[in-house]
């Protein structure tokens, strides 16, 4: 068992580790850096990060998953002397302990900045917080906000990396990469197909049954994925959507028309009404929260009639290819978007995404605050 | 040939209280009467040249050999030779902000924005704090802008007490009151209360009144903070449909047409709102339209970034929609250009896109935008121009002695612009108390050189005239 004060240099993930066997292992290697190359200053949306990029990420997140496995102190020391800030104008408990637990295994200082009011609603000004922030050195702010944009807005105020973890109605990028990891793991590889095991252990590596090493360097190539409920408000579709089309995947988004945002046909996905026929075959379901606001919203005209058009219960669970799991970013409302008996059975993947959630984020904080992604200031 | 002096407005203006004008304080002085002033070589509408002189207060003479006339003896020589000589421009469509908003704007900062885009009389939104909505506040406008004396400020008032749209405003009131107020509109709040517009329509025809439409269904903007299309929904931005603009326009000219009222439909921004006004028109109903200069030439891509500058209401729209708006107004579907100035103080501005206040700055750079859309484009020549921005306006907002033809007895308000000058805009150094300009950093043709309103030069080679305040 190794000693948690390892050195850096022992136990970083890093990318000249990367072990890639078999012919093409130079092509794969300089599509790997070439993905290094390309990681983004600031993590605000997921068009932000190329194909390359992105596999980076995932890759990462492999290796940490491996540099911890097994160690009897989860932590590694990469971030020391590093200041995380969780700036947070939204009640998330899940996103935010996430992040705190990912920046706290990377040795860094954690900052948790509750911001109950926001320039909305006549509190310090998102500017004005900014600018503290960037006064206490902040080498990292992870931000959520209510706001769609303000992320962004805020790369205008703060030299530090911007890592958006959820804004409005925009984007949830570190959601949709948590999500594509799992995906990959339990849909790549040689292995992969059937042997998904339902719940997942907390990060083991060789939870999906397959090889780390033959889902390296890969994307989500021909798998085809359903995105199911309010998409048009649901920033957790906007993300994934980009990102899941990026590394090559077939994203089918299904919703009452009500729900699905006017333009959408730019999106890169295709678009369905019918949530029974654009399961068939597919290899994951992901469903989506409905929020209670929703529900009063005339959006739809009772909860009933929602679950019986756009539910998956066990009926249309069956309907999914062999080996397919079914997701959820939480928090669930059983009953209402997903049965009890899907979310706790076979092939759901809920824990998972939340114990993946910490790897990932993990993963993203050290390729872009640690200075191994885009040159920085 | 005598040294340029200008008239001296006659306030004594005490009780100036904006850093405007006391940093302009210095110069208050006692001056004579307006000196003639003899434009050599300018050239009305783009066409021929011609040398034209101004004695007091009006147009006195026009022509090759105007140095012959008496009151050429002793006029102060203006070099006009390449400069195109409109009549000065009108806004329909202003936020001067003052009462109550005083940090965004004053009487006096836009006043100076106005003649510094060459218009000489602007029409003042009353949605102020207080409102404007009663003869009180409409005289109170007034009278500031006759303090400052740079351009004409005629109030708008509103239609609703407290722009609340429940109850009508006393309209004969205002209509009769010394600021003589002829337009009415909720700006900023739309009239939706279809049986309140149909009474406001029928209301105003005693004293020959327009109502200024802000077209919004509230019902269809709720959460609204753009253009609903492609571009808001991969911003995550809610969504400003084109149809809570047309379902009002289409309403409001059928019930002006019903009533048989003048209707003005405040910053028209969507196609299908040119087709409905072009379709009332022909039916021969009284409906006017304006757009606005950003709604010419911007794209609802420029929310991209989440830069609050871009936001605005309406909001802007997608090409297709600036095209048609361009052949609307080519076209004489639409009346007008009217700036819809709204200046918005920093902390309006500097924040979420959701929490900032929408409005952009037009005053100082509306010329140059419709050069740019209109004239560039060869959409528009300056014939057109001069209807569109002076003409017009001031035919719909009954303003007798602006948007005058270029004429021998007509009032001398005029303006002298450069057709070939490009310059680059900086919002530091506009006029404005705000900076709020989606232009910041633009390059643009044409600018405005001299401001002449009733034979005084307010704007001189492009800066508010010494003596002028």
């Amino acid at each position: 068992m190794t000693s948690a004060q390892t050195t850096p240099e022992e136990t970083s993930p890093q990318r000249q580790d990367t072990v890639i066997r078999g012919d093409q292992a130079a092509d794969c290697q300089a599509d790997l850096d070439r993905g290094y190359a390309e990681l983004p200053r600031h993590l605000i949306c997921a068009s932000d990060l190329t194909r390359g990029a992105a596999i980076a990420i995932l890759d990462t997140a492999e290796r940490i998953d491996q540099a911890i496995a097994g160690r009897e102190v989860r932590k590694l020391p990469t971030l020391r002397g590093r200041t995380v800030v969780n700036l947070f104008y939204e009640d998330s408990t899940r996103t935010r302990i996430s992040f705190e637990l990912a920046a706290k295994r990377l040795s860094a200082d954690v900052i948790n900045f509750s911001a109950k009011g926001s320039s909305v609603s006549k509190g310090e000004s998102l500017k004005d917080t900014a600018l503290t922030l960037q006064s206490m050195g902040a080498d990292a702010v992870v931000i959520r906000h209510s706001a769609s944009g303000a992320p962004q807005r805020l790369t205008n105020w703060i030299k530090g990396t911007i890592v958006n973890a959820g804004d409005g109605t925009h984007e949830h990028p570190t959601q949709a990469l948590l999500d594509a990891f799992t995906l990959r793991r339990h849909l790549v590889g040689g292995a992969a197909g059937g042997n998904a095991t339902a719940g997942g252990g907390a990060g083991g590596s060789t939870s999906a049954g397959n090889s780390v090493e033959d889902r390296i360097g890969r994307g989500l190539d021909g798998k085809r994925v359903v995105i199911v409920g309010d998409i048009l408000h649901s920033r957790v579709a906007r993300s994934n959507v980009t990102l899941l089309h990026s590394l090559g995947a077939h994203v089918t988004v299904v919703a009452p028309p009500t729900l699905l945002p006017v333009g959408i046909e730019a999106w890169p996905c295709d678009v369905s009404y019918h949530f029974d026929t654009a399961l068939e075959g597919v290899d994951a379901a992901m469903m989506l929260r409905v929020q209670n606001e929703r529900m009063d919203g005339a959006f739809f005209p009772t909860p009933r009639e929602y679950t019986r058009g756009y539910g998956l219960d066990l009926r249309r669970r069956a309907l999914l290819a062999p080996g397919a799991i079914v997701m959820h970013p939480g928090p669930m409302n059983r009953g209402m978007e997903i049965a009890p008996a899907v979310a706790d059975g076979e092939g759901s993947v809920v824990t998972e995404q939340v114990a993946n959630g910490v790897t990932v984020r993990m993963a993203v904080l050290y390729l872009l605050v640690s200075g191994e992604g885009a040159d920085r200031v | 040939m005598t040294e340029f002096v200008s008239g001296q407005a006659q306030s004594a203006s005490g009780q100036a209280q904006s850093a405007f004008r006391q940093a302009h304080s210095d110069i208050e002085h006692e001056l004579p009467a307006v000196a003639p002033l003899l434009i050599r070589g300018a050239a009305p509408y783009g066409e021929d040249a011609v040398d034209v002189l101004l004695a007091d207060g009006e147009i006195v003479a026009i022509g090759t050999d105007v140095v012959n006339h008496p009151a050429a003896d002793g006029a102060e020589v203006i070099a006009g030779a390449g400069l195109i000589l409109l009549p000065g421009l009108v806004d329909l469509h202003a936020h001067l902000r003052e009462p109550g908003g005083e940090d965004a704007e004053t009487v006096a900062s836009g006043s100076a924005s106005a003649a510094l885009g060459g218009y000489t009389a602007i029409f003042a939104m009353p949605n102020t704090e207080p409102t404007a909505d009663t003869a009180g506040v409409v005289e109170q406008v007034l009278r500031l802008g006759h303090e400052v004396g740079l351009v004409d400020v005629q109030p708008i008032g509103a239609v609703t007490v407290g722009r609340r749209g429940t109850q009508l405003a006393e309209l004969a009131a205002m209509a009769s009151s010394a600021a003589r107020v002829t337009i009415f509109s909720d700006d900023g709040h739309c009239v939706a209360d279809p049986l309140l517009m149909r009474r406001a329509l029928e209301y105003v025809k005693a004293f020959n009144g327009v109502i200024a439409q802000h077209a919004e269904e509230p019902r269809l903007t709720v959460g609204a903070q753009m253009h609903e299309g492609v571009v808001s929904a991969r911003l995550g931005l809610g969504g400003w449909p084109a149809v809570a603009e047309e379902a009002i326009v289409a309403r409001d000219c059928l019930l002006a047409e019903h009533v048989g009222s003048h209707l003005h439909m405040c910053h028209v921004s969507t196609a299908g709102s040119a087709e409905l006004i072009a379709a009332a028109k022909a039916r021969g109903t009284h409906v006017t339209a304006e757009v606005t200069p950003h709604h010419l030439l911007l794209t609802d891509s420029a929310a991209e970034g989440y830069d609050p500058v871009n936001k605005v209401t309406p909001p802007l729209r997608p090409q297709v929609d600036v095209d048609a708006l361009r052949r609307a107004l080519a076209d004489g579907v639409i009346d007008v250009v009217a700036t819809d100035h709204a200046p918005h103080a920093r902390q309006d501005k500097e924040t979420e896109w959701a929490a900032a206040k929408p409005g952009m700055l037009g005053l100082e750079t509306a010329l140059s935008v419709v050069v740019a859309a209109m004239v560039e484009t060869e959409l528009l020549d300056w014939r057109g121009v001069a209807r569109v921005m002076s003409e017009n306006p001031a035919r719909i907002g009954s303003l007798t002695d602006h948007g005058r033809p270029i004429a021998v007895g007509e009032p001398a308000n005029l303006v002298l612009i450069d057709p070939v000058a490009r310059w680059t805009v900086h919002a530091a150094e506009m006029a404005s108390l705000s900076q709020n300009t989606p232009f910041d950093g633009m390059e643009l043709p044409a600018q405005v050189v001299h401001t002449f309103l009733r034979g005084r030069a307010t704007v001189r080679d492009g800066v508010i005239a010494g003596g002028a305040l």
